[in-house]
């Protein structure tokens, strides 16, 4: 099987997806011609491919990007737009927010708006709190709309292809810090479907469910805690809306125990919502309190010891799985 | 006259050196976090805006800042060291290079949100009419930022309301990767500021003292509560967007012919045929401004970082 990073397997999807249906475009700032020429960008190479009709290089101009891709949609093309970091969501966010996620629910099921915004995401490089803030659960609060967050490049592939043929708006955050490491991606056609979480690892002691960068952390933590005993059971969410409500409370009945870990900050995130899930749901078969790893509540710091404190690490979920495990 | 242009040149060469000492440490892996954004080049916009302003004038700036601080009056150490992350930064290493804030010298905010700091401007300018302050909000953007709709929607209402703001759109031809003819079908920005009713000024900005000249005329303006100006300065990013970019897209000869008209050696040349300053004077100049930008470096290197938990510190008051 082929070795690629995340970055290239994107890159595979889009371009495959356009061979396939001459209805999908790109759109965003510097997908054609852009600042950085490194060959694991995910829009790398495809204007060169395609051309600039259907690979489109936008001014820096997030509303009218976002919007591009809400007319063109509801006019049967297949628009994948690109947000070059996740804090600029938020100049994108009416079109999505208000347009993309409400427009078929206002016309009564009539229209539909076949768009990707593929959202480049992450912490980790020092460039502070306006290029890295995970606002994934600002998506997931938008009935309408699709969330997608891959955490390997194989899913990655999959989940853009099935992102890009799906009917609905489907938000996709891609974490930068994947975009450069190699790992095993099948080579043919495939799609993996929205709304199905992944086990990553089976495990008998503890469900583990994460999504996007932080699958890497629990692997480590895992590997850790399993020579200690601690047999984890990593569930990779993969998709946030639709949740996967059964997988999620499948594997908790299972151990008996749930810690979810991301990188978002912790009030308000994503995190809240399984923990809720399982609570509701899955409470009796819990052995122990559930527990929450996440950013803590602030901006995303620049100073580089300062950026590490924020971010989740496998230490942290070590002592957060080793507290409810006897 | 003499000594406005002498204090021009001081403050351009000041901060060509301090950011092409930014191009050396960033080469160093790990010393200095994020992107490396510098207006090398564009020198004439920052000193000769903030030529004209006073000190309680307020500015607002975006992620190509540096010179614009420098400008303002900022001090070289503590942004040498927010840069390197230190907790001797003047941002406690919260912002880094990217979103500085020097408030001690009403530089409010600089943003790297595109488009972000120009609604802000409408804001502080406001506040400036509110008091009836004898102050004024100048706004530094690109000639990208122009492209966003914060733009038109704060030029409207600055126009509107006959606030004391000055935008300042820094034409350095690119958006990014995107040169001006690809990114906008106008070709002068300031164009744009007759659809907003307020006045548009387009001005050479690798021409210190013609950037001076034409924002003090609307500083002026804006005093007399006559409201907003729009002055689009022409000039050049000798360098990639950040220090990252290869610049494969910029072509060689366009980059060296805009090198030909640097802002720095055109004064000096002036001074130098006018007497004002020997050879002499500026060899000594350099010697000193290399002092202070060893210094800065210094200081940042012998400053701690801050300690992790102090992340948590400063989010709410
Ligand atoms: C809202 C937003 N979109 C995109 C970016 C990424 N970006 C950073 S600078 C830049 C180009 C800005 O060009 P311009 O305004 O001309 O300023 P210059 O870099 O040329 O000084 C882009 C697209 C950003 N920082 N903010
Ligand atoms: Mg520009």
């Amino acid at each position: 099987m082929q070795q690629i990073t995340m970055g290239q397997a994107i890159q595979q999807a889009l371009a495959e997806e356009m061979h396939r249906d001459d209805s999908v475009f790109l759109a965003g700032e510097g997908i054609g011609v852009g600042i950085h020429d490194s060959p694991l960008m995910p829009t790398f190479g495809l204007l060169q491919e395609f051309g600039a009709g259907r690979v489109k290089d936008t001014p820096v101009s997030e509303a009218a990007i976002a919007g591009l891709a809400v007319g063109a949609s509801v006019m049967g093309l297949r628009p994948v737009v690109e947000i070059m970091f996740n804090p600029f969501f938020t100049l994108a966010s009416d079109q999505i927010v208000n347009h993309a996620a409400k427009l078929r629910y206002l016309s009564g099921g009539k229209s539909s708006f076949p768009l990707v915004v593929r959202i480049k995401t992450g912490a980790g490089g020092g460039a502070g709190c306006q290029h890295a803030h995970n606002l994934e659960a600002w998506a997931a609060h938008c009935p309408g709309l699709k969330v997608v967050m891959p955490g390997t490049a194989a899913d990655a592939k999959g989940l853009l292809k099935s992102a890009i043929r799906d009917d609905n708006p489907v938000i996709f955050f891609e974490d930068m810090g994947l975009f450069f490491y190699p790992s095993a991606v099948p080579e043919e056609d495939y799609t993996i479907p929205i709304g199905v979480a992944d086990i990553k690892k089976p495990g008998r002691d503890v469900t583990v469910v994460t999504w996007s960068k932080m699958l890497g952390v629990a692997f480590k933590a895992a590997a850790v805690l399993g020579q200690e005993g601690i047999d984890v059971e990593i569930l990779d969410l993969r998709t946030l809306l639709p949740l996967d409500k059964e997988g999620v409370i499948r594997s908790v009945q299972k151990t008996g125990r749930l810690v979810v870990l991301h990188e978002a900050t912790k009030t308000g995130g994503f995190g809240g919502e399984i923990a809720a899930l399982v609570a509701e749901e899955a409470f009796s078969c819990l052995k122990a309190p559930i527990k929450r790893v996440a950013a803590p509540d602030i901006p995303v710091p620049s100073s580089l010891p300062l950026e590490q404190f924020y971010m989740p690490n496998e230490n942290r979920l070590i002592e957060a799985v080793k507290s409810i495990v006897d | 006259m003499e000594q406005e242009k002498l204090m021009l040149y001081q403050n351009m060469l000041f901060i060509r050196r301090f950011e092409e000492k930014l191009t050396e440490l960033c080469k160093i892996e790990g010393k200095v976090p994020g992107m490396m954004i510098l207006c090398t080049g564009q020198e004439a916009v920052a000193t000769g805006v903030c030529g004209a302003l006073e000190k309680d004038d307020v500015i607002i700036g975006n992620h190509r800042s540096h010179g614009h601080l420098l400008a303002k009056g900022a001090d070289p150490n503590a942004l040498m060291a927010e840069i390197f992350g230190k907790v001797t930064g003047c941002n406690k290493g919260k912002s880094g290079t990217l979103h500085l804030a020097v408030p001690e010298v009403n530089a409010l905010c600089t943003t790297t949100v595109v488009g972000g700091g120009i609604p802000i401007a409408v804001g502080t300018a406001f506040a400036q009419q509110y008091r009836e302050s004898k102050a004024i909000t100048v706004c530094f953007f690109g000639d990208g930022a122009a492209d966003e709709g914060s733009f038109h929607e704060s030029l409207n209402m600055a126009a509107l309301w006959d606030l004391p703001v000055i935008f300042v759109c820094e034409n350095n031809v690119y958006s990014g990767a995107q040169r001006m003819e690809e990114h906008t079908k106008v070709k002068d920005i300031a164009l744009r500021a007759q659809g907003y009713g307020m006045p548009g000024v387009t001005v050479d900005g690798n021409d210190a003292e013609a950037v001076l000249q034409v924002t003090a005329e609307a500083r002026q303006r804006c005093l007399a509560g006559e409201g907003p100006t729009l002055i689009e300065c022409k000039t050049y990013r000798w360098r990639g967007h950040g220090e990252l970019d290869h610049q494969v897209y910029q072509p060689k000869e366009e980059i060296a012919m805009w090198m030909e008209r640097c802002p720095i050696k055109k004064i000096e040349q002036q001074l130098l045929v006018e007497g004002a300053i020997s050879r002499e004077d500026i060899a000594a100049l350099e010697e000193s401004i290399a002092m202070f930008v060893d210094d800065a470096v210094r200081f940042a290197e012998e400053s701690p970082y801050p300690a992790p938990e102090e992340a948590l510190e400063d989010v709410y008051i």
